[in-house]
C-alpha cells in the first residue's frame, strides 16, 4: 500500500500486526507502546521525522480506547492526569521543536536512534532491579508473616508496594507550595510541582522521541509520585489522550505526520487494546512491572539493527 | 483444558476471525481512497492537514471501540 504523504511502500498487513500486538501491550501495561511502534515504523523504512509524528497519531486513537476501559475498572486519577497535561504540553512542545531542529540536520535518524536506544535499555535495566528487590522483600515478609502467624489480609494489601518506596516518601515531604491531594492514588499531600516536574520530562521525550512517552512517566509516577501502578497505568493513558492529540496537531503542522499509517495500525490497536485492559484484573504490582522488561529491550534490538545495518524490513 | 478455558478461547478466536474480515474491508475500501484525497489537504495546507489528522484518529478510536466493544459483547454472549 502507498503512503503518499510520507512517501513511502508498506505492507499493511505489517502495520496492522504491529498495531495490534502494541494495543495488547498498552492497554495491558497502560504505555503507548512507542518502545515497539516507533522501532518497527523505522524498521520498515518511515523516516524518522515521520515515526515521531505518526506514532503520536496512532497513540491517540489507541489510548482512548484504552483510557476508557481503563476509567470503567476505576484506574484512573482525573485530578493527577488533569495537572500531568499541563507539564507534559510543554515538553512535548520542546521535543517537537528539537525534532525541527534536527530536520534540517543530516543526522536525524542516528541521533534520535540512538537517544531511544539508551532510554529504552536504562528503563529495562531499572526495572530488573526494582521489581526483582521488590519481589525478594515481599518473600521475606511473607515468611516473617508465616512464622509469626499475621493474617494472609495483610500481605495483600502490601501487594503493590515497591522496594523504593523511600524515594516517592521524600518526594511527598518536598514542602514546596501549592500543595494538594490526591484520594484516587492514595497520597495525602504532595507539592504541585514535583507532578508537574515528572510531566514536563515525559513530555520532553515524548515530542522528541515519539509516543505517549509512558515507558518514562509510568515508572516516574510508581517511584517519584508513589502512585499505585493500576492507578499509574489508567491515568497515564488517560493523560497520554491529551498530550497526544497536541503532540499530533503540532507534529502534523510541522508536516511530521502521515495519518493513514497511524489509521491503519489502529485498526489492530483497538481490539489488541481491549484484550490487554481486561488483563490487568488478573495481575498487579511488581509482575507487572517486571513483565514490562523485555519490551522495551526488543524496540531497542530493532533500532541497534536498523542503525547498524541501515536495513529496512519490507 | 477445562470447559471455561476452552469456551474463552474459542469466543477469542471468533472475535479475532470476524474482527479481521472487518479491518481487511476497512483498509481497502476506505482508507485506501482516503490517500490521495490526504496528500492534497498535506500539500495545500499544513494547518487543515492538522486538523484533519487529530478529527479522523480520535473518530477512528471511538467508532472501533464501539465496534470492538459489541463485537467482543455479542461473540460472548453466544458462545458462553
Amino acid at each position: 500500500m502507498d503512503f503518499l504523504v510520507s512517501q513511502t511502500h508498506l505492507n499493511a498487513l505489517y502495520l496492522v500486526i504491529i498495531g495490534f500486538v502494541i494495543g495488547v501491550l498498552g492497554g495491558f501495561f497502560g504505555v503507548g507502546g512507542s518502545f515497539l511502534a516507533g522501532p518497527s515504523l523505522f524498521a520498515l523504512g518511515v523516516p524518522m521525522n515521520f515515526v515521531v509524528g505518526t506514532d503520536l497519531a496512532h497513540i491517540v486513537g489507541k489510548s482512548i480506547v484504552a483510557a476508557k476501559k481503563h476509567r470503567a475498572l476505576g484506574n484512573v486519577d482525573l485530578k493527577l492526569g488533569s495537572i500531568m497535561v499541563i507539564g507534559t504540553i510543554v515538553g512535548v512542545e520542546i521535543g517537537a521543536q528539537g525534532i525541527e531542529a534536527l530536520k534540517h540536520r543530516a543526522n536525524i535518524d542516528q541521533v534520535v536512534g540512538i537517544t531511544f536506544v539508551v532510554v529504552l535499555i536504562s528503563i529495562s535495566a531499572f526495572i530488573t532491579w526494582e521489581s526483582m528487590l521488590t519481589m525478594r522483600m515481599q518473600r521475606e515478609r511473607e515468611r516473617e508473616a508465616e512464622q509469626s502467624g499475621v493474617a494472609a489480609r495483610v500481605l495483600e494489601d502490601k501487594e503493590d508496594e515497591s522496594a523504593l518506596d523511600h524515594i516517592a516518601r521524600r518526594v511527598h515531604g518536598i514542602r514546596l507550595p501549592p500543595m494538594i491531594s490526591l484520594p484516587v492514588s492514595g497520597i495525602e499531600r504532595i507539592s504541585l510541582w514535583s507532578i508537574l516536574l515528572v510531566a514536563l520530562v515525559g513530555g520532553i521525550f515524548s515530542g522528541f522521541l515519539g509516543g505517549g512517552a509512558g515507558y518514562i512517566r509510568m515508572p516516574s509516577m510508581v517511584y517519584l509520585l508513589g502512585v499505585p501502578t493500576h492507578v499509574a497505568v489508567g491515568t497515564d493513558l488517560f493523560e497520554v489522550v491529551i498530550s497526544a492529540s497536541y503532540g499530533t496537531f503540532t507534529h502534523a503542522i510541522k508536516g511530521n505526520v502521515d495519518i493513514l499509517i497511524a489509521l491503519v495500525m489502529h485498526t489492530g490497536a483497538a481490539i489488541g487494546a481491549q484484550i490487554g485492559a481486561s488483563a490487568t484484573e488478573y495481575f498487579r504490582g511488581p509482575k507487572i512491572r517486571l513483565a514490562f522488561v523485555p519490551l522495551p529491550l526488543i524496540g531497542a534490538a530493532i533500532v541497534i539493527y536498523s542503525l547498524i545495518t541501515g536495513k529496512h524490513v519490507k | 483444558m477445562n470447559r471455561e478455558a476452552f469456551n474463552r478461547l474459542r469466543s477469542f478466536a471468533i472475535e479475532l476471525s470476524v474482527y479481521a474480515l472487518l479491518v481487511v474491508v476497512y483498509v481497502l475500501l476506505v482508507l485506501n481512497f482516503l490517500s490521495g484525497w490526504l496528500k492534497q489537504i498535506y500539500d495545500h495546507g499544513k494547518t487543515r492537514y492538522a486538523i484533519v489528522c487529530l478529527l479522523l484518529i480520535i473518530g477512528q478510536g471511538v467508532v472501533l471501540e464501539t465496534v470492538t466493544s459489541l463485537l467482543l459483547r455479542y461473540v460472548r454472549a453466544k458462545t458462553e
